[in-house]
């Protein structure tokens, strides 16, 4: 209290903190990405087809088929959540539109009404039938999305069982619904459906364009609004984020929702990439997925995740599956390498900040 | 000191509490003046916790009044009590680790910038205004920094720093001093004056003897969930309050 009010904060005590010791060069998101680096690099050596614009253009589709549902659970890890749910997500959003899709196109269909060409009359308007099933296929994956965050946030069960049970309620679903046949997307839009899906602008893949829109956008809500913070605040001190006045279970509902309609997008995507959506589908993608989210540096503990790790953490694990298969290493090793290199990607963390 | 005659910022009135059987609180009366630091002490299940939490909106009284302001209020959830101008420094403190300094002390009340119809965070004012806040504080905190990298009296300052966003009336501390170093006690004592200078009425709650009589005008001392003595700090002594704290005195 000697000090006048006026005087300006001085900082003699408390050193700043530098510029590699913070941000991005101090996370896991950013040894990946070095690791990442090399590894292309090495690729680059290994393989004369690696770098060739028809492998690019592969490793850009492929690790974008999970990337997007690892976006999505990317939100849910970071409030200290998990979703085991996106797998059969993806298969039963993609089921959903394909059946949707073939019931509405389907002249005698008792939900539709028919026009005087003989056709259906959704179907004389262009993109009107796919608009509808995909909406239909997101549909449900909002109601499964509403129903893990209620039973997570307003009833307070664990994320871990919650999600389980709905990993084996949406897979069933899809098998009572097709009859465990799977289905096929069909009538006149399904072209739209293929050209959306699994096409591409100027060389670059659809869905690798989608990925970057969405991860954009994942980026500017995380560290730019209110919602954002709130998701941080939730998974560092879920305590601390109810005394603040956070709504803390509209924002847990929220986040779960965002991750099952991630998912129910990215297996729509897939489907249009597969050219049907069997019942199988994406069996065990939700592994894949955390897997992903996990290398790229979202801790399971919430609190730390983002955008750019999910996406670098897909890309990894694609790059590598297709360096084996370049290299022509056996695809059984595959699953292997990829258990190593989560574990890798957790200890060097954790050796890292044992040092600072 | 105590402002005499102004009207008291809390007044509560006949407060009780059962919680089924167990009687927490019972018949409790007191009055806090603006700018007056007021030490609550007592045992462990003296009902200490109890009341500060029953006047931070936690819990309803089963009985009694509480004024603000001379006003009578009821609050349902801490968002309520806050609205009206109390703030509580939780004795954790209640600060997100993964944020940086200036995102904790804005939680839950973020400053934001409309572009059309979307709402973005407004870093730049909001480091701005926790820089201001900690400069108030006297507390070398930077606004970037995260939080789990500060000392304890850095992150108390960030605590504190969050109870003086909305000019509040009345600031309980829970035991603010019980988990930092010696030095740091000094800072936290440091940034209770300053809040009493602003006109800011302060509740200490606290188990260590020589803070309240560092800082506090008056002291309250519970014992089994009743008010037992109520007195300027001037006409008391520490080993008075030991004595109505363990019982050995039973009222004063």
């Amino acid at each position: 209290m000697a000090m006048p009010m006026e005087s300006p904060i001085s900082f003699t005590n408390v050193g700043k903190i530098k510029w590699w010791q913070r941000g991005i060069f101090a996370s896991q998101t950013g040894y990946v990405l070095l690791a990442l680096a090399v590894l292309l690099v090495i690729m680059h050596f290994a393989s004369p087809y690696f770098f060739t614009e028809g492998n690019m253009q592969n490793v850009a589709k492929n690790f974008s088929f999970i990337a997007i549902a690892t976006l999505g659970v990317t939100f849910v890890i970071i409030t200290g959540g998990i979703d085991l749910s996106v797998g059969s997500m993806m298969c039963f959003s993609a089921m959903i539109t394909s059946m949707v899709m073939t019931e509405l196109s389907a002249p005698g269909s008792p939900l539709v009404h028919m026009a005087a060409d003989g056709k259906t009359v959704l179907a004389n308007v262009p993109g009107l039938i796919l608009l509808i099933s995909v909406l239909a296929g997101l549909g449900v994956a909002l109601i499964a999305g509403l129903v893990n965050g209620f039973c997570i946030a307003v009833l307070g069960l664990s994320p871990f069982v919650t999600t389980l049970g709905m990993l084996s309620i949406v897979r069933g679903l899809g098998y009572v619904v097709s009859n465990g046949r799977g289905s096929f997307p069909g009538g006149p839009d399904a072209d739209y459906f293929y050209a959306l899906t699994s096409g591409d602008v100027l060389g670059v893949p659809v869905p690798f364009i989608y990925l970057v829109i969405l991860a954009l956008a994942m980026a500017v809500v995380l560290h730019h609004s209110a919602f954002g913070r709130h998701v941080f605040a939730l998974g560092g001190n879920e305590k601390a984020a109810e005394l603040t006045g956070i709504p803390v279970v509209r924002v847990k509902i929220e986040v779960y929702v965002i991750c099952a309609l991630a998912a129910g997008l990215q297996g729509i995507i897939i489907s249009g990439w597969l050219g049907s959506a069997p019942a199988n589908m994406a069996t065990s993608y939700e592994l894949n997925v955390i897997a992903a989210a996990v290398i790229g540096g979202a801790n399971l503990a919430g609190g730390i995740g983002g955008p750019l790790g999910a996406i670098v953490g897909c890309v990894l694990l694609e790059v590598i599956r297709n360096g084996l298969v370049l290299a022509q290493v056996s695809s059984y090793w595959q699953q292997t390498l990829v258990g190593v290199i989560i574990i890798l990607a957790v200890l060097v963390d954790r050796i890292r900040s044992r040092m600072s | 000191m105590a402002h005499v005659d102004a009207t008291p910022v809390l007044e509560l009135q006949g407060i009780g509490k059962e919680f089924g059987a167990i009687r927490a609180l019972h018949d409790v009366d007191l009055q806090v003046q603006p700018g007056e630091v007021v030490g609550l002490m007592g045992d462990n299940g003296a009902g200490k916790s109890t009341l500060v939490k029953i006047i931070a909106g936690n819990f309803r009284p089963s009985h009694g009044e509480i004024r603000f302001a001379g006003n009578a209020v009821h609050f349902n959830r801490p968002v309520d009590a806050r609205g009206v101008g109390i703030e509580v420094v939780y004795q954790d403190l209640a600060l997100s680790d993964n944020l940086t300094a200036a995102a904790n002390v804005f939680l839950g009340r973020e400053l934001k910038r409309k572009f059309g119809p979307i709402a973005l965070l407004d870093h730049k004012a909001m480091a701005a205004r926790a820089l201001e806040l900690f400069g108030e504080l006297r507390s070398e905190t930077r606004p970037d920094d995260l939080v789990k990298q500060m000392s304890g009296g850095q992150r108390q300052a960030v605590a504190i720093a969050r109870t003086r966003l909305s000019n509040a009336r009345l600031v309980m501390m829970d035991e603010p001093t019980a988990a930092i170093s010696v030095r740091q006690v000094e800072q936290v004592l440091g940034l209770i004056h300053r809040l009493k200078e602003q006109g800011v009425a302060v509740m200490l709650i606290s188990h260590r003897m020589p803070d309240v009589f560092a800082v506090c005008d008056r002291v309250i001392v519970m014992r089994r969930g009743e008010k037992r003595a109520d007195k300027p700090i001037h006409e008391t002594s520490p080993e008075e309050i030991t004595a109505l704290i363990t019982g050995a005195k039973e009222a004063a």
